[in-house]
C-alpha cells in the first residue's frame, strides 16, 4: 500500500524531531560517528599517500644494460628497438658513457669530486636504461636482456629490489588489513551506539504498536533519524579533513618539497564521499536493525 | 419444523456480530506451562460496560492481551468486532488495534511528546489529514476536560490527568471497544472516580467498555456486569454484580 504524502512528510518531521527529543542520546551517537569517521578518514588519506609514494619508488626502479664496446651505432639502434618491442618493457632510453659518468659522479655528491680526475679514462660503456612495464617484472626483463649478444652486463640492484618489493607488499597488506579492521570497528561501534539509544526507546515502540501503528510506520522515522545522524556526524570530520589536507599539502609543498603528497583535489572529495556514504549506510542500518527487534508486540 | 427453525435462530444468534467480543473455549498457557486461562467462554455485546475482576495473577491481564492480540490463545477461538483473531496475520494486527482503544494502569504515554502529540499519534497512524487531526484532538481533549493541557508534557501532569490523556488517545479513532487494564490502579479514590465518570460517559456514547479492576469500591458502587476470573476460569458472570472479594 502506497504511503500518503502527508504521512511521508510526517515521518520526515518526526525523524527530525526525535533527534531533538532524544538530545543527549543523539549527541552521543553523532559524536561517536564524528570521532570514528575522523580516524578512518585520516587513515585512508594516509594510506592512499603511502601507496602512491611506494608506487613512485617502485617506478623508479630501472635496469641499466651496458652495451659491448665493439657495437656500432646501427647495432645499438637494432638492439634498442628489439628491447622496446618486448611487452614487458615500458620504456628504453639510450645513455651514452659521458652521461653515465656524470650521473655517477652526481650521485655521490661531494665525494664524487674525487672521480673528476678519471674523466679521461671513463670506465663506463654506453648503456640502455630500461623500465619494465611492471616494476615486479624487472628481474625477468634484466635476465632476458642480459642474454642478448650486444649486451655486456646488466645492473638493477637485484638484492635491494627483492627487499623493496617485500617491504612494499607488507605495507600494502598491513594497511589494507588495518583499514578493513577499522571499517568493521566503526560499523560495529556506531550501530552499537544507535542500538543503545533505541533500547531506551523500546517502550515507545511498544506503545506505537499497541496504538495500531504498522511496522513500517514505526520504522520510517527511525530510518530518517539514522540517515540524519549519519549526515550530521559526517560533516565535522569531512570539514576537518578537507581543510586539513589542503593546508598540509600547501605547507609541505613549500616547506618540504621533497615530500610529495597526492594532489588534494579530487582526493579529498573522494574520501569525503566515502565517509558520508559509510556514515549514512551505518546510520540507517544500525537504526533499522535495532528497531526490528522491538517490533514484536 | 418448529425445532428446525428454533435451532436455526440459535445458530444465527451464535454467529451474531452483535457480540463485539466473543471467546469460545479459550485456553492460554505460557511456555513455562503456567496455565493462565482455561476454558473461557465470554460474550460481550455492543454498548456494554463490563468489569473483569479477580485477584492478582488470576488471568485478567492475559484476558485483555488476548483481545488486543498481544497474545495468541493456545486453544479456542476469539472474535473481536467481527474479526476472527485466529485468521489474523501479523500485518493485519495494527488494523484490528485501531478499532480497539486501550488504556493501561501505567498510562503508556510517549514521555517525550506533548499531550497534543500523544493523541495526534493515533490519528497519524490512520493517515488522517492535518486539519482533521487538529479538530479531533481538541474534541477528545474536551471530552476528558483537559483542553488547556494540550501543550504540556506527561511529566508535567498528575496521574489522573495522564490517565485522562491516555483515555483521550484511546478513543480518538472512535473505537468500537475501549479496554482499560486497571485504569484506576495508580490513582487516589477521588481521581479514580473522575476517571470512572469519563469511562461511563464514553460508554453512554455507544462504546463498549471492558475494564479490568481491583477496585471493589468502584465495582460495588457503580454497578455493571461483572466477570470474575479466578485461577484462570470464569467463576461468575452476572449483571449488576458485586466485586465479591475482600479487597
Amino acid at each position: 500500500m502506497a504511503m500518503k504524502r502527508r504521512t511521508f512528510a510526517r515521518h520526515m518531521r518526526e525523524g527530525l524531531k526525535n533527534i531533538g527529543r532524544n538530545g543527549w542520546m543523539s549527541f552521543a551517537t553523532i559524536s561517536a560517528v564524528t570521532m570514528l569517521l575522523f580516524v578512518i578518514g585520516s587513515f585512508s588519506v594516509l594510506m592512499l599517500n603511502a601507496n602512491s609514494f611506494i608506487s613512485a619508488i617502485e617506478n623508479e626502479v630501472e635496469i641499466r644494460a651496458f652495451l659491448e664496446l665493439d657495437t656500432d651505432s646501427d647495432e645499438q639502434q637494432n638492439v634498442m628497438q628489439e628491447i622496446a618491442n618486448a611487452s614487458e618493457v615500458e620504456e628504453v632510453r639510450y645513455l651514452d658513457r659521458e652521461e653515465g659518468l656524470d650521473q655517477f659522479i652526481d650521485s655521490l655528491g661531494s665525494e664524487g669530486e674525487v672521480y673528476e680526475s678519471i674523466r679521461d679514462e671513463n670506465p663506463f660503456n654506453d648503456a640502455l636504461v630500461i623500465q619494465a612495464s611492471d616494476p615486479e617484472l624487472t628481474e625477468n626483463v634484466a635476465a632476458e636482456v642480459n642474454r642478448l649478444e650486444e649486451i655486456e652486463t646488466v645492473e638493477y640492484g637485484a638484492s635491494i629490489l627483492t627487499q623493496l618489493f617485500t617491504v612494499t607488499n607488507y605495507v600494502r597488506i598491513i594497511g589494507g588489513v588495518f583499514i578493513l579492521g577499522m571499517l568493521f570497528t566503526t560499523i560495529f561501534l556506531i550501530s552499537n551506539t544507535i542500538k543503545l539509544t533505541i533500547i531506551s526507546r523500546r517502550d515507545e515502540i511498544q506503545i506505537m504498536k499497541l496504538v495500531g501503528a504498522t511496522n513500517r510506520f514505526v520504522r520510517f522515522p527511525f530510518f530518517i533519524e539514522g540517515l540524519l545522524i549519519g549526515i550530521i556526524g559526517a560533516i565535522t570530520p569531512i570539514a576537518i579533513l578537507v581543510t586539513g589536507y589542503v593546508y598540509l599539502y600547501e605547507f609541505l609543498s613549500t616547506q618540504m618539497p621533497f615530500i610529495t603528497m597526492l594532489e588534494p583535489f579530487p582526493l579529498v572529495w573522494q574520501v569525503s564521499a566515502l565517509l558520508i556514504g559509510l556514515s549514512i549506510i551505518v546510520g540507517i542500518w544500525g537504526s533499522q536493525m535495532s528497531v526490528r527487534k522491538f517490533l514484536q508486540v | 419444523m418448529r425445532i428446525l427453525s428454533l435451532s436455526l435462530i440459535i445458530w444465527i444468534f451464535s454467529m451474531d456480530v452483535r457480540f463485539l467480543i466473543d471467546m469460545k473455549r479459550v485456553r492460554k498457557s505460557y511456555p513455562n506451562r503456567v496455565q493462565a486461562l482455561n476454558n473461557i467462554n465470554v460474550h460481550i455485546g455492543k454498548e456494554e460496560f463490563v468489569y473483569v475482576v479477580g485477584p492478582s495473577g488470576a488471568g485478567k491481564t492475559t484476558f485483555i492481551k488476548l483481545i488486543i492480540r498481544e497474545l495468541k490463545p493456545s486453544e479456542g477461538s476469539i472474535h473481536v468486532n467481527g474479526t476472527n483473531l485466529g485468521d489474523l496475520t501479523e500485518k493485519e494486527i495494527p488494523y484490528l488495534r485501531r478499532k480497539i482503544g486501550v488504556v493501561f494502569q501505567d498510562f503508556k504515554l510517549f514521555p517525550k511528546m506533548s499531550v497534543y502529540e500523544n493523541i495526534a499519534f493515533a490519528l497519524e497512524v490512520i493517515e488522517a489529514p492535518a486539519n482533521r487531526i487538529k479538530e479531533r484532538v481538541m474534541e477528545v481533549l474536551d471530552i476528558v476536560h483537559l483542553k488547556d493541557k494540550a501543550r504540556f508534557y506527561p511529566s508535567e501532569l498528575s496521574g489522573g490527568e495522564m490517565q485522562r490523556i491516555a483515555i483521550a488517545r484511546a478513543i480518538v479513532n472512535h473505537p468500537a471497544i475501549l479496554i482499560a487494564d486497571e485504569p484506576t490502579g495508580n490513582l487516589d479514590p477521588e481521581t479514580a472516580w473522575s476517571i470512572m465518570g469519563i469511562l461511563e460517559e464514553i460508554n453512554n456514547r455507544g462504546t463498549t467498555v471492558v475494564m479490568a479492576t481491583h477496585n471493589s469500591h468502584i465495582v460495588n458502587n457503580l454497578r455493571k456486569r461483572v466477570i470474575a476470573i479466578d485461577d484462570g476460569r470464569v467463576v461468575r458472570d452476572e449483571w449488576r454484580g458485586a466485586y465479591g472479594y475482600e479487597a
